[in-house]
């Protein structure tokens, strides 16, 4: 069992230079849940995900864990409670699979001291739970672009947090590894009470794996809530400004997203 | 389900790993020892280890005390000295900007060095310290320009090595043109410390190198594995706990600091900060930090370079000559190879 932290964001304003992307938001992350964040390009999803990781200072407004605000505590000690997956982390040329993997150790190591059995059993459990174990001492270079993101999933499970944030997890994926990263994902937020948090692209696939959506435009958050209460053909014209029909999927039961183009359009 | 066994084979492996960098590691420290012990030993007079240890120890022995002690003693330290300072330096650069292009040598810091250093012996017509002296605020003021001119809000890589190239090609120009109005006794002066040499080593010139390697040297190899998370991409190493900028920030002073202290001691010796890490990183395997195997591989270099610059060819040419001829087709072979993998970075 972990315990649940509390991540929240509170008149957040975040900017890259003057150009501000995000202005006054506030958003509580479900604890134990899975949120998904969508919304169309350049709507400022990203950049409040880098800001939640603390990645990105809010030039207004905080970022609070536990109350706490994030820039105020050790940057090693929030590493143990929150991980980040970032869109595009480089492998460093020839590193092995475990080599890699262990690098989610690095908040939880000191200067100098040697790996321990947690360590070990660590990186096992997120090698397993990733189905990369049989990999372990291959070369990264070698690896599929599947098995590769499985492996940056595996190093940030290493890191044993409580809360997990991560950037477009799915990109670059084809439609079955879409399918298996979200899979353990939404297996890792059922058995161990993980917070997730992640941006995706898909908005079909945020309908049918998150418990919580939190739909963006233009720097806001437009609406937020279970898919199944808040998708509505009102929703995805307001975010992404196209028309559809949103129906029941027949296997999950989740909202089923049909836009409707110009081509069909009758 | 249990993952026992998994952590076990891991476990197996790992320090299999971490036992074979360890002993290529000794066998590369073996390797500079007994480098040094010969270079102790060969010259023009040939001396046996006996001799050599009794001037180690303090001894008299006529002729030796004076060629071993004075001459050839200091001129080994600072090849090792130095060396290893180039070795971490260029590693450091390399590992943090995640490209090996990235060495100080071709993003301009050496030729800031070079330039003031031109400068100070041509136009100023300073002595030997103030030389130095200049040499070391020439490297310091060309990687602070080289690093405000790339940031752009946040740090790339790949814009670094371009703009550094740029700096390098304007600072080569400043020394091609302060030579070509050289009078001719200034002329060998300058040149000779372009090409990188040990032939004015002295102790007073390894004192101040020696202090700069034993006060930055463990403070840049300490944040190794910091530099290592370094390199998964900024993001994921501030993920991870490691405080990106004062590590960044804390690495460029301290490798810039080490490479402008080597290149005032001994010149720009071509090519070793650039080729150390990359050698280091073939030899020991990409696991762990490279900065060790890169000191150590970077004291080969110098300290075997500057024996066959000396005593391999019918004259005697510096040590960077050398380096030099060595390193230019290293870099052909890098550039080749990372185009191949499509892009410098």
């Amino acid at each position: 069992m972990t315990r649940d932290h509390l991540l929240e964001a509170r008149h957040v304003t975040l900017a890259y230079g003057d150009r501000t992307v995000v202005e006054d938001l506030d958003l509580d992350v479900a604890p134990g849940r899975i949120t998904a964040i969508v919304g169309p390009n350049g709507c400022g999803k990203s950049t409040l995900l880098r800001a939640l990781a603390r990645l990105l200072a809010p030039t207004g407004g905080q970022v609070l864990l536990d109350g706490e605000p994030l820039a105020s505590r050790p940057t090693k000690q929030v590493a143990r409670v929150l991980g980040l997956l970032p869109q595009s982390p480089v492998a460093p040329e020839g590193i092995t699979v475990a080599d890699l993997v262990g690098r989610g150790r690095h908040p939880h190591q000191r200067l100098l001291a040697r790996w321990n059995e947690h360590d070990y059993a660590a990186v096992a459990a997120a090698l397993e739970a990733t189905e990369i174990a049989d990999l372990a001492e291959r070369s990264v270079d070698e690896l599929s672009g599947g098995q590769r993101q499985r492996v940056w999933i595996a190093m940030a499970l290493a890191q044993q947090t409580d809360i997990l944030l991560l950037d477009e997890p799915t990109t670059f994926l084809d439609i079955a590894h879409q399918i298996e990263v979200l899979d353990l994902l939404a297996e890792l937020g059922r058995e161990r009470g993980t917070t997730i948090v992640m941006v995706l692209h898909d908005l079909g696939l945020a309908a049918r794996y998150a418990d919580e959506l939190v739909a963006m435009r233009d720097g806001r958050i437009v609406a937020s809530g279970a898919p199944g209460d808040i998708l509505t053909p009102e929703l995805v014209e307001e975010v992404f400004g196209i028309r559809s029909l949103v129906m029941p999927d027949p296997v999950a039961g989740r909202p089923l997203i049909i836009p409707i183009g110009r081509h069909h359009a009758r | 389900m249990t993952t026992a066994p998994t952590a076990e084979r891991l476990q197996v492996a790992r320090r299999r790993r971490v036992r074979r960098r360890g002993t290529r590691i000794a066998a590369l420290f073996a390797l500079l020892v007994a480098l040094f012990a010969t270079s102790l030993m060969v010259g023009n007079t040939l001396y046996g280890p006996d001799e050599v240890l009794r001037v180690l120890f303090g001894g008299q022995v006529p002729g030796a005390s004076f060629t071993v002690g004075e001459l050839r003693l200091p001129r080994a330290c600072l090849a090792v000295l130095a060396g290893a300072a180039f070795g971490i330096a260029g590693s450091t650069f390399q590992t943090m900007l995640r490209n090996p292009l990235a060495s100080p040598d071709i993003i301009g810091i050496t030729w800031g060095a070079s330039a003031a250093a031109v400068v100070s012996i041509v136009v100023l017509g300073l002595g030997q310290d103030a030389v130095s002296l200049a040499a070391l605020a020439g490297a310091l003021l060309t990687a602070l320009a080289v690093y405000l001119l790339a940031y752009r809000r946040g740090f790339s890589g790949a814009r670094l090595v371009l703009i550094g190239i740029g700096v390098a090609a304007m600072l080569q120009s400043v020394v091609a043109w302060v030579l070509s109005r050289a009078s001719e006794w200034d002329l060998p002066a300058a040149m000779q410390w372009l090409a990188g040499s040990l032939n004015g080593a002295s102790w007073e010139r390894v004192g101040p190198l020696a202090l700069a390697v034993l006060a930055i040297g463990p403070l840049v190899l300490a944040l190794g594995r910091d530099l290592g998370t370094l390199r998964l991409g900024d993001d994921a190493a501030a993920a991870l706990g490691v405080r990106v900028p004062a590590v960044r920030l804390v690495l460029i002073l301290g490798a810039v600091t080490l490479l402008a202290a080597a290149t005032a001691a001994a010149g720009p010796v071509a090519f070793v900060a650039f080729m150390a890490g990359p050698i280091a990183t073939r030899l020991v395997g990409p696991s762990g930090s490279p900065l060790l195997p890169a000191a150590l591989v970077g004291a080969l270099l110098v300290l075997g370079g500057d024996l066959l610059g000396q005593f391999a060819f019918d004259s005697r040419y510096p040590v960077g000559v050398v380096t030099g001829a060595l390193g230019a087709p290293f870099l052909i072979y890098l550039l080749a190879r990372s185009t191949r993998h499509g892009g410098l970075t």
